[in-house]
This record gives C-alpha cells, sequence and structure tokens, in this order.
C-alpha cells in the first residue's frame, strides 16, 4: 500500500482548462467517492490520476469498462493478470486455460453472480451482466488502488451493493465516481465533491448525511 | 443547369472510354468466332470427365499452391501490418502488391525454374502486401479502451493478442477467407505460365481442341469455389495449411547457380554490366521507354478505360437480378448464380478462352474484364440496394429503378467502380502475356528474348503506374466525397 497524490493537477480540453488546479492525496485505506453533477469533471479527474499514476500499481474500471466483445468472460477476467505470466503461457490461455485459472476466475465470478456465463463471449452479455465482469477482472487483477467510474450504474438496488462490498473488499484504497449518494456514504471513508473542475467539498462520510450532499446538485 | 460533380466525372469518363474506343483495335478476327463459342458451350454442357486423374491432379495442386501461398501471405502480412506505422514497411507494401502474381510468377520462373516454390512466392509476396494494409486498418478499427485497462506491465505480444487481435478476430477470418477465394483464382491461373494448377490442363485442352475437357475442367473450378465454405472451416484451416505444403508436387529441382546469375548478373541493365557508364545507360532507358514502355503504357491505359466504363455499365444493368427490389425468390436466386459464375471466372482465364475463340484484339479483353469486375461491382450494388427501405406505394419496374434505385445507389456505385480501376489496370497489364499489346506484352518478350533486366525495368513501371492510379482514384473519390464501406473486396 502507497500513497497516492496530485498537485496542482490540472486539465485542458483545447485552450480551456475543464479542471483544477486542485491538489489530493489519497492515503493508505482510504476510499474515495467522487461526486458532483454530470460535466463537474469527475472522470476527468479519474482519467487525469490514472494517467499520473498508472507507473505505481493502479487498477482501471472506466465508465465504458473496455471489455473485449468478441472474448468469452473468462477471458475478459483472466486478462487483469496478464502481467504475471510469460506470453507464451498467456497465448496458450487463449487455446485451453488452465484448470488453476478457471477455478480461481470462477470463484470471482461466482461473487459478483455470473458463474455460469463463463465461457460466453462478452458481446453477447447484458449491461448490468458487463459491469459485473468488469469488476471481477479489476478485483483479479489485485493492484494497490483501484480507478472506477461509476463501477455499478447499471446494477439494482440490491446487486449494486453486493458487487461495491466486493469491490471494496478487495480494495481498500480506492478513488470511485459515484452517483448514487447513499451507496458513496456507505462504502467510502471520505467524500470528495466536484463542481465546475473544482474540489467544493472534502470531508469524512460519517460526518456527511445524503441531505446535505444534496446542495451540490 | 449546372451538372453535378457525379455526373461531370461519369461523362468524363465515358468520353474518354469513347475516345480509346475508336484509337483502339476492337476487332473480330477470327474467321468463324461463334461456331468456336457453340463448341465451347456444347463442351460446358457436355462435360468429359473421363480424364478424372489428371482433372483432380489439377484441383488439388490448385488448391494446395492456393493455401501455401495465401498461408504464407497471411502470416507476413500480419507481421508487416503490426509495423505499419513506419513509412517504409507502408512503402515496401504498396510496392510489392503493386506487381502482379503473374509477374512475380515470370520473375521467380527465370530464377527457381518450374519449382513449386515459384508459385507459392509469386502468390505469398503480393498477398503479404495486400494483407498488411487490410489487417493494420482492422486492427487500427478496434476499440483502444481494452488495451488502456490492462495491467501497465503487461507484455508487448500477450496486450497485443488479448487486447487488439482477439476484438477484431472476426474481421481478421473473414477477409483472410475471403483473400482464399481469391487464391484460388490466383493459383488457377499460374498454371498458364507453367504451374501445375488448372489453367494449364485449361491451356493444353484448349490447344488439343478438347472442349468437352475444358468443359469440365471449368465446372469442377467453379464448384471449387462454390462450395468453399462448406468445406474451408476454421477449425480444418490448420490441418488444410499443415498438408498443403506435401501436395505442391515436386516440380523440377532448383539450380541455384541460376539463382544467383538472375539475381546478380541478369537484371543488371546491360550498360552497367558492360561498365559503359551513365550516358550509355541513360540511351539504354530512353530506348526501352520510348520503344516499349510508352506504347505499352498507352495500350494499358486506353484498355483500362474501356473497360472501366464496361464494367461499370454492365454492373448498372445487372445488379436489380439479384436486388429483392425487382426480384422474387426464384429469380433473385438464378440472378446469384449468374453473378457467382461471372465474378469466380478470372480476367486472365476468361481473357485466354476469348481470345481463342475471338482471334487476337482488345475485344476479348475488353469483355472478359467487364465480365468479371461487372459481376463483382453488380453484386456489392445489389447487395447494397437491398438494404434500402422502399415506402409500400413505391413506383415499379424502370420507374423504380430511375427514381427510387439509381439515385440513391449511384454514389457507392462510383466508389467501387473507382476502387476498382487499380485492380483492373493491374489486370489490363498482365493480359498482355497472352498477346494484347499492353505492358504484359513487352514484360513476356523481353523475357522471351532473354533480356531480363528490360523486363525488370518494364515491371517496375508497370508497378509505378498502379502505384498512381490508386492514388488518383483516392483523390477522386475525396473529390467527390465518396464513402464505402467495402473498399476490401478486391481482388
Amino acid at each position: 500500500m502507497s500513497d497516492f497524490a496530485l498537485k496542482d493537477a490540472e486539465a485542458h480540453y483545447g485552450a480551456t482548462r475543464v479542471l483544477g488546479p486542485l491538489s489530493i492525496r489519497i492515503a493508505a485505506g482510504e476510499r474515495v467517492a467522487l461526486i458532483g453533477k454530470s460535466g463537474a469533471g469527475k472522470s476527468t479527474l479519474l482519467s487525469l490520476m490514472f494517467d499520473r499514476w498508472q507507473a505505481q500499481n493502479v487498477a482501471l474500471m472506466p465508465q465504458a469498462l473496455g471489455l473485449v466483445d468478441t472474448l468469452s468472460v473468462f477471458h475478459n477476467v483472466y486478462m487483469g493478470r496478464l502481467d504475471r505470466h510469460r506470453w507464451w503461457r498467456n497465448l496458450a490461455s487463449l487455446a485451453k486455460p488452465w484448470r488453476r485459472d478457471i477455478d480461481e476466475i470462477k470463484a470471482l465470478l461466482d461473487e459478483v453472480g455470473i458463474g455460469e456465463k463463463r465461457w460466453t463471449p462478452c458481446g453477447e452479455l447484458s449491461g448490468g451482466q458487463r459491469q459485473r465482469v468488469a469488476a471481477a477482472r479489476v478485483l483479479y487483477q489485485q493492484s494497490d488502488l483501484l480507478l472506477a467510474d461509476e463501477p455499478v450504474s447499471a446494477l439494482d438496488g440490491p446487486q449494486a451493493s453486493h458487487v461495491m462490498a466486493k469491490l471494496t473488499e478487495g480494495y481498500p484504497q480506492a478513488v470511485l465516481a459515484m452517483h448514487d449518494l447513499e451507496l458513496a456514504l456507505a462504502f467510502c471513508t471520505r467524500i470528495v465533491g466536484l463542481k465546475d473542475g473544482a474540489i467544493v467539498l472534502d470531508a469524512p462520510s460519517e460526518t456527511l448525511s445524503s441531505a446535505a450532499l444534496q446542495d451540490l446538485y | 443547369m449546372a451538372l453535378r460533380a457525379t455526373t461531370r466525372v461519369t461523362l468524363g469518363f465515358i468520353l474518354l472510354a469513347l475516345i480509346c474506343l475508336a484509337l483502339g483495335d476492337f476487332e473480330i478476327s477470327a474467321h468463324d468466332p461463334w461456331r468456336s463459342v457453340g463448341q465451347l458451350l456444347l463442351g460446358l454442357v457436355q462435360p468429359d470427365f473421363s480424364g478424372v486423374d489428371s482433372l483432380g491432379q489439377a484441383l488439388l495442386r490448385t488448391v494446395a499452391f492456393a493455401f501455401v501461398g495465401v498461408g504464407l501471405g497471411a502470416g507476413a502480412g500480419m507481421l508487416l501490418a503490426l509495423c505499419f506505422h513506419r513509412w517504409w514497411v507502408r512503402t515496401f507494401s504498396a510496392f510489392i502488391r503493386a506487381i502482379h502474381e503473374l509477374f512475380w510468377a515470370l520473375i521467380f520462373l527465370q530464377s527457381f525454374g518450374l519449382h513449386p516454390v515459384t508459385g507459392v512466392l509469386a502468390i505469398a509476396i503480393p498477398y503479404a502486401g495486400i494483407f498488411a494494409k487490410v489487417y493494420a486498418e482492422i486492427l487500427d478499427e478496434t476499440d483502444p479502451l481494452p488495451l488502456d485497462v490492462l495491467p501497465r506491465r503487461a507484455g508487448r505480444l500477450s496486450k497485443l493478442v488479448y487486447a487488439r487481435i482477439s476484438q477484431a478476430w472476426p474481421h481478421l477470418v473473414s477477409y483472410t477467407a475471403y483473400r482464399l477465394e481469391c487464391g484460388l483464382r490466383s493459383s488457377a491461373v499460374l498454371g498458364f505460365v507453367g504451374m501445375p494448377t488448372i489453367g494449364y490442363h485449361l491451356m493444353a485442352a484448349f490447344a488439343q481442341g478438347h472442349y468437352s475437357t475444358v468443359g469440365a475442367l471449368l465446372l469442377l473450378f467453379y464448384l471449387l469455389i462454390g462450395t468453399l465454405r462448406w468445406w474451408v472451416r476454421p477449425r480444418l484451416l490448420p490441418v488444410y495449411l499443415l498438408v498443403a505444403p506435401f501436395l505442391l508436387g515436386t516440380g523440377l529441382p532448383i539450380m541455384w547457380s541460376n539463382v544467383t546469375r538472375f539475381f546478380t548478373e541478369d537484371i543488371v541493365p546491360t550498360p552497367l554490366k558492360r561498365g559503359e557508364g551513365l550516358p550509355a545507360l541513360w540511351e539504354w532507358f530512353a530506348q526501352l521507354f520510348m520503344n516499349q514502355a510508352l506504347p505499352g503504357i498507352l495500350n494499358t491505359l486506353l484498355l483500362t478505360q474501356v473497360a472501366l466504363v464496361a464494367s461499370g455499365a454492365l454492373a448498372l444493368a445487372l445488379f436489380p437480378v439479384i436486388s429483392r427490389h425487382f426480384t422474387h425468390r426464384a429469380s433473385g436466386a438464378a440472378g446469384h448464380v449468374v453473378l457467382v459464375i461471372m465474378r469466380s471466372t478470372p480476367e486472365y482465364m476468361l481473357a485466354f478462352i476469348l481470345l481463342q475463340l475471338w482471334g487476337p484484339s482488345m475485344l476479348p479483353a475488353v469483355v472478359a474484364l467487364a465480365l468479371h469486375n461487372g459481376g463483382i461491382i453488380a453484386h456489392l450494388v445489389g447487395r447494397r440496394s437491398n438494404e434500402i427501405q422502399l415506402r409500400q406505394d413505391a413506383p415499379h419496374g424502370i420507374d423504380r429503378y430511375a427514381f427510387e434505385m439509381l439515385p440513391r445507389l449511384y454514389g457507392p456505385f462510383l466508389a467501387l467502380v473507382f476502387y476498382r480501376w487499380e485492380i483492373i489496370m493491374r489486370e489490363t497489364a498482365i493480359l498482355g502475356i497472352l498477346g494484347i499489346a499492353t505492358l504484359g506484352f513487352y514484360v513476356d518478350s523481353a523475357i522471351q528474348e532473354i533480356r531480363f533486366d528490360r523486363a525488370m525495368v518494364l515491371i517496375l513501371i508497370t508497378a509505378l503506374i498502379n502505384i498512381g492510379v490508386d492514388v488518383l482514384a483516392r483523390r477522386l473519390r475525396g473529390y467527390l466525397r465518396l464513402r464505402h464501406g467495402v473498399n476490401r473486396q478486391q481482388c
């Protein structure tokens, strides 16, 4: 576990500044929820963080998920650990996966409720199922920090909290862009509110209520 | 009324074709051409399969050369595609694909002789250039996001295979399968320069006047191409690829001294070999250019323009036969059969046959080019027309064609015609080997006279004008703002 920090970071779109300058530090064991209206800069901040920190051990779950539709669910999850194996083992795994990998990934997929879909190509899944595959991939990846953009937006009530629980269990240190304030308060230790590309709120979640957060919107 | 850009360009092309028609030699010189056509048709109706042994072997060799050539080409093409961002790889690929497989065969025949390696390389090299370009395009179109979310330290090869090739896989496979069909045609045609494939047996049967054997060979060839999708299965491909190299036959042994001599002496321009200096080289080149290259280029351009317009006209006339807006189930199926036969007959084979029937002139070449290319364009335009939804009270017949279909399809149609321009030019040049005075004729004559240095220069010139036409066609498509997805169907 390590510290992740941005100092006076900015993001530009053409000539206009869309984010920052802002500074933020994510300490070990801190799960940060980024909240704010759409267009406030949550996704921009996440991709900026990924840019700066990708040399460290970071897992990314973007809003578009980044799944390969032509590969099976199993292989999409396996891709989380392509860096742990030699190239020939990865290639061989495309043709015939190792028993050990299958068991491990099956267990992970069962936890998010899509174990029986493990040999289905991702292109044939629904939006909610795809989101759970991407969640399983980052869980399998086991990096130090998770950066996720609306990781449960396509899931309904109980399933959303279930997947959030798994993600936060696997990643004690994380930055998650969220629109569901209840989930943010329940699973994150710190809330960061964004407005027009600037941080307007930064507080531990136990000091906040979802009613108080409504002001941001 | 001001003419629209597409109309202006169309009229320009037609006018140019008419001028070319007036300048070229388009006569039937055989004294009884229709009797031979009748004999051939009779041969097709009463094919003679009695030479099953040699027919079977011809078929087997045709398939084997196609598999090994296309397989090697696909492998090399993929490697080239992975470095396609480098300008010299792009240039190299453009160059090797600008030289027709028959020219490659002529080159290797002089060095390796009648050894299978000649036929294999003749297919593999130009195909590698085409595969490189198309594979690179397909890989470029993949979604870059999966690559971004991969663990950063994953190996390059693993990243490539999991995040890019896996996404592109269905497209890579379908394109490669399509090229395999092209490869079968190329392989068949290589027989005309001596490889043991169908073309060779066709030539022999014609020479002896065995029209029923010709009929049998043609029917078997259509059968081979028509059933492709049933016997070429992804799971069987590795088996085919492993077995094919052993079915190429042995041919004649390679004389390595010939190979070295060819590449170090024969193709060096004569003035250089004799050490006569640059002025003599220039003199040599100027002579070659004025007496052979220039007339060859002129005839090639002339024939290309006429064939291009003829193909286009034929395609516009024929696409309704497979369009659901003009046909019913049965007549549509019949239309499909006609177009399949037209487009699966290689131009070279068709030109050879027509030349035997009608005697030497540019006419057999134009008809062959128009039938083959017109068939392909009609097929693609017809398919496109099936995507159009008409309102329920749309007019019928010729009104439907003129008011509902043509205005919607003309843009895609022109784009397709321009895509085929370079291909028609490549083929036109090569038809010279059959005796029509295009560039191929001069290449072939130079080789007959054992002047390989001249042959090489003429082949290079042919490659350059192919590249030139390709660039021109791209410009025209840009000028007319034509975008069309089917740019990959090109053989």
